[in-house]
């Protein structure tokens, strides 16, 4: 691994830490700090904050805040609902983009070269920039359910997945990482009598976990943490998810301690998620810049 | 052979089938909204409304866009002097009356003063149809242009410092990168209570930094601070990205390139320019692509931190869009400025790409 050669005494080495160590405090200081105030009753947490007190567990620390702001909104609901439209996205996501992949990359078929360069096109488009139009084609999409057929997507769970379900990023990873894979082994398959779909469900995808940590670490990131669209398409609490429900903390004199229990419940499990996957989220984010 | 591979793996329907999903959504929920926006851009389209959506043509564009300047002189006594106010500065014309029902300027009305500066004696006006968009729209391009180049900077020097051969390195890489996991909703909401002008962290570290000397800011509730603070939470939400990309690419060069340079007795700084940067030439370019396109969507941290205020000093294209399009259920309004949003970010991506088919 290429590494600036230094000299290597104790003082070099005492700088260098050094130099890292403050940077990491830059990072980690505003997370401690919305943890450790989550322990702490309002008086105390506003008062701690003129001194270090502010990123220790210190005085009158409990879990009271967490039970406050359990009461305050419907949290339990905004998890549920998080979780289920996130997982579901980032499944569906994962087939269907894969599977797309896959077509492009070991068949031939016609207008496949305009059909992958119109979704390789779809990159530059800026979600926000589509986001007012989109509603318009949601509000008039028809869905057959429990209630037979009815017209418009809002204050929904699909309304929160489908449109997220294909993607150009997504389908541009698999189709780069298909391109490495030997051609002659989709083929030797092939001459097998194997269909298409079991080459792609049998020998493709069981070759494709370093690609499916990828995606499904981005599209998770970016389901979870979404906030324009849920805002715009879910007035009804019921299906709003974790981003949304933060409203219910952000009154003009919030309890400082629930927002703060809110933020760490609706956060750390995401941070523990990444500090145990650390590399795979890295490496992720690293294969995006480098095929890009 | 190669007739053989073709026939193994030409097959239309099986083909179309596998892609149809992907394709089908992708056009029904980029393609047709973005298709949409251009066609609502030119009519008076509403959410919800009772009256037919009428076309307008291109009224959208010059009610957001339109700006004139206008030159006044200073009003003059009997004797031909400059009139002074009380305060000792020239008095102008009331621009109540070049731009209400004015016929010598018809095309000044209806617009309102953006920002005026002194030609001489004289004093420039410069008047647009839509003034808080033409902050957004300025807001918006400060954004971009300090926080490229700054969090791309900053990103490749946290780069080159977790780059280093030392023990424990990994624990640094992951705890700068830890706030790129964190929702920008969540930091956004954690920022204001760090940008208090009472309790404060920051204000509260400053002064603690300064033996007491410095005077507490409220650094959302003042224009001149706003924004900087703005782009400062921004950069620290994710420069750790940005470092992990520029990490790969210092990575993929080859380590037999530093014993050379090493051999020649390069200095550090010789080894980054000479071997370091050249290598990264196409990493910065994706880098600044990235990060630029980010910035033009800044619309989360508005919406939760200063809806735009104070004095519309934090108005962006994107809150705009969302206030107008989505608030106001005026899509046609919303729709005018994705579309101008997107002309800006593709003629940006067009040049970048560009200038980097050139260099290599």
């Amino acid at each position: 691994m290429a590494t600036v050669e230094g000299s290597n005494t104790t003082w070099d080495k005492a700088w260098r830490y050094g130099l890292l160590v403050l940077v990491a405090a830059i990072f980690i200081a505003p997370l401690l700090f919305m943890v450790m105030s989550s322990l702490k009753p309002d008086p105390q947490l506003l008062a701690d904050t003129s001194n270090l007190r502010a990123f220790l567990p210190v005085g009158d620390v409990s879990f009271d805040n967490y039970v406050g702001a359990f009461q305050r909104a419907p949290v339990a609901t905004f998890i549920f609902n998080s979780v289920f439209v996130t997982t579901l996205t980032v499944a569906l996501s994962l087939f269907v983009c894969s599977l797309a992949a896959f077509s492009f990359v070991f068949l031939k078929w016609r207008g496949q070269g305009a059909a992958l360069g119109i979704i390789i096109a779809t990159l530059i488009v800026p979600f926000e920039t589509i986001a007012i139009p989109m509603l318009i084609v949601v509000n008039n999409l028809p869905w057959v359910g429990m209630d037979g057929l009815t017209v418009g997507w809002l204050n929904s769970y699909r309304v929160q997945i489908v449109p997220f379900i294909a993607d150009g990023l997504t389908i541009f990873l698999f189709v780069q990482f298909f391109k490495d894979l030997p051609r002659e082994l989709i083929e030797a398959c092939r001459v097998e009598g194997a269909t298409w779909f079991q080459i792609y469900w049998r020998v493709v995808m069981p070759l494709s976990g370093p690609v499916v940590a990828t995606a499904a670490i981005l599209k998770f990131l970016y389901m979870y943490n979404q906030y324009l669209w849920p805002l715009m398409v879910t007035q009804a609490e019921g299906y709003r998810p974790v981003m949304v429900g933060l409203e219910y903390f952000r009154q003009l004199n919030p309890v400082w301690g629930e927002l703060m229990a809110y933020l760490s419940v609706i956060t750390v499990p995401v941070l523990a998620f990444y500090l145990v996957l650390q590399r795979a989220f890295i490496s992720s984010i690293a294969s995006t810049g480098v095929k890009g | 052979m190669a007739a053989s591979r073709s026939r193994l793996l030409t097959s239309n329907r099986a083909g179309w089938a596998m892609a149809a999903p992907a394709f089908g959504l992708i056009l029904l929920f980029i393609i047709v909204p973005f298709a949409l926006a251009f066609g609502f851009s030119f009519t008076n389209q509403r959410l919800f409304s009772p009256n037919p959506t009428q076309w307008v043509g291109t009224a959208n564009f010059e009610k957001l866009l339109g700006v004139a300047a206008l030159t006044l002189e200073p009003e003059r006594d009997a004797s031909g002097a400059v009139a002074l106010d009380d305060d000792g500065q020239p008095t102008y014309p009331r621009l109540r009356g070049y731009t209400r029902n004015n016929p010598d300027y018809p095309h000044l009305a209806g617009k309102q003063e953006w920002f005026s500066f002194g030609w001489g004696e004289d004093r420039v006006y410069v008047l647009a149809s839509d003034v808080v968009f033409m902050k957004a729209l300025r807001n918006t391009f400060l954004f971009v242009l300090v926080v490229a180049p700054l969090q791309g900077g900053l990103a490749l020097l946290l780069a080159l410092m977790v780059n280093q051969k030392l023990r424990g390195i990994n624990f640094f890489r992951t705890v700068y990168f830890m706030p790129v996991v964190v929702s920008i909703v969540v930091v956004s909401l954690l920022w204001r209570f760090i940008y208090d002008g009472n309790n404060g962290l920051l204000n509260n570290v400053l002064s603690w930094l300064s033996f007491g000397a410095f005077t507490p800011v409220d650094w959302l509730g003042n224009p001149s601070t706003a924004l900087p603070a703005i782009i400062a939470m921004s950069i620290w939400q994710a420069v750790g990205f940005h470092m992990v990309i520029w990490l790969a690419g210092l990575q993929s060069i080859s380590p037999t390139l530093y014993e050379a340079a090493n051999i020649e007795g390069a200095s550090r700084l010789q080894t980054f320019r000479y071997v370091t940067w050249p290598g990264l030439r196409n990493t910065a370019v994706l880098v600044l692509i990235v990060i630029t396109m980010q910035a033009f969507a800044l619309f989360a941290q508005i919406d939760v931190m200063t809806k735009g205020g104070p004095l519309d000093s934090t108005q962006t294209m994107v809150f705009q869009a969302v206030e107008r399009g989505y608030r106001k259920q005026d899509i046609a309004a919303g729709s005018v400025i994705s579309v101008v949003l997107f002309l800006i970010v593709l003629t940006i991506s067009l040049i970048q790409r560009h200038l980097t088919r050139e260099k290599t």
